[in-house]
């Protein structure tokens, strides 16, 4: 009986949660991350005379160089409360990951601070990337789509 | 074209990772790892390659493309390696994404203090 008056009490007051405009703030800023990789491949494309490949290695280099910078200087935490998902999930994300986790433990020494928790945030989306890329390459593999 | 697709498509990744951080108590650790689960599934059919063909750059920046290059080297060596290629070309694409990332992340903690 208690609980429940406390639980409508608690609700009135939480604060509002805007999830409309958390999900298009998100799109918009998301999918300008896509318009400027693709306007980088494109512009490397025209000036240098790259191919697509090549010049899409460089972009994600270059993604992943800023957002390694910007969290050294302390703007990408900002920048991620105000454009939500849309910094996270790309590429950006990922080095902003492994940047605030070695930073964070750089006073316990290079051995056991930096080295070993570089991947203490990023290191679930390698494992269970290898291992979903492992398992489903097994069944195409017996399936016999390849080769 | 292909610049208002991957504004589309990627902003598209975004806004559903937002939605499903905003209705449940999933944290961004478990939508990244659902996220390149999908694109590990999505190549495995070639689906992927499709998708970066329509889409250009704007699919080759959310993580999911993370899963897509992890299982497209691991295929690639197959084709020649029979069954130990899966193991051998598993980082062949992602290499330069997981080392600049490394190298950028322990030069950044070796230079700057962490910001409190």
């Amino acid at each position: 009986m208690r609980n429940t008056k406390y639980e409508r009490i608690a609700n009135n007051h939480k604060a509002p949660e805007k999830r409309l405009q958390n999900a298009s703030i998100s799109f918009f800023s998301g999918g300008l991350m896509g318009l400027f990789a693709e306007g980088i491949i494109q512009i490397l494309c025209m000036m240098f005379g790259m191919s697509r490949v090549d010049s899409a290695t460089f972009m994600i280099v270059f993604f992943i160089f800023l957002a390694s910078l910007f969290t050294a200087f302390g703007f990408f935490d900002k920048w991620v409360t105000k454009l939500k998902c849309g910094l996270l999930i790309p590429i950006t994300g990922f080095a902003h990951s492994m940047t605030s986790s070695s930073m964070d433990y750089k006073r316990e020494g290079f051995i056991y601070g930096i080295g070993s928790n570089m991947f203490k945030l990023a290191g679930n989306v390698i494992l269970y990337g290898v291992l979903s890329a492992w398992f489903f390459g097994m069944i195409r593999y017996f399936m016999g789509g390849i080769g | 074209m292909l610049l208002f697709n991957s504004f589309l498509f990627c902003g598209f990744i975004c806004m559903i990772s937002q939605i499903i951080l905003d209705n449940t108590k999933l944290t961004p650790g478990h939508i990244t790892s659902l996220l390149v689960t999908f694109g590990a599934f999505l190549d495995s059919f070639s689906i992927y390659d499709k998708i970066i063909k329509v889409v250009g750059g704007g699919a080759l920046l959310p993580i999911t493309s993370f899963g897509h290059s992890l299982i497209h080297g691991a295929l690639a060596k197959a084709e020649s390696f029979g069954i130990m290629g899966i193991f051998m070309g598993m980082f062949d694409l992602t290499a330069t994404g997981i080392s600049a990332a490394m190298i950028c992340a322990f030069l950044a903690a070796l230079f700057f203090k962490p910001i409190d």
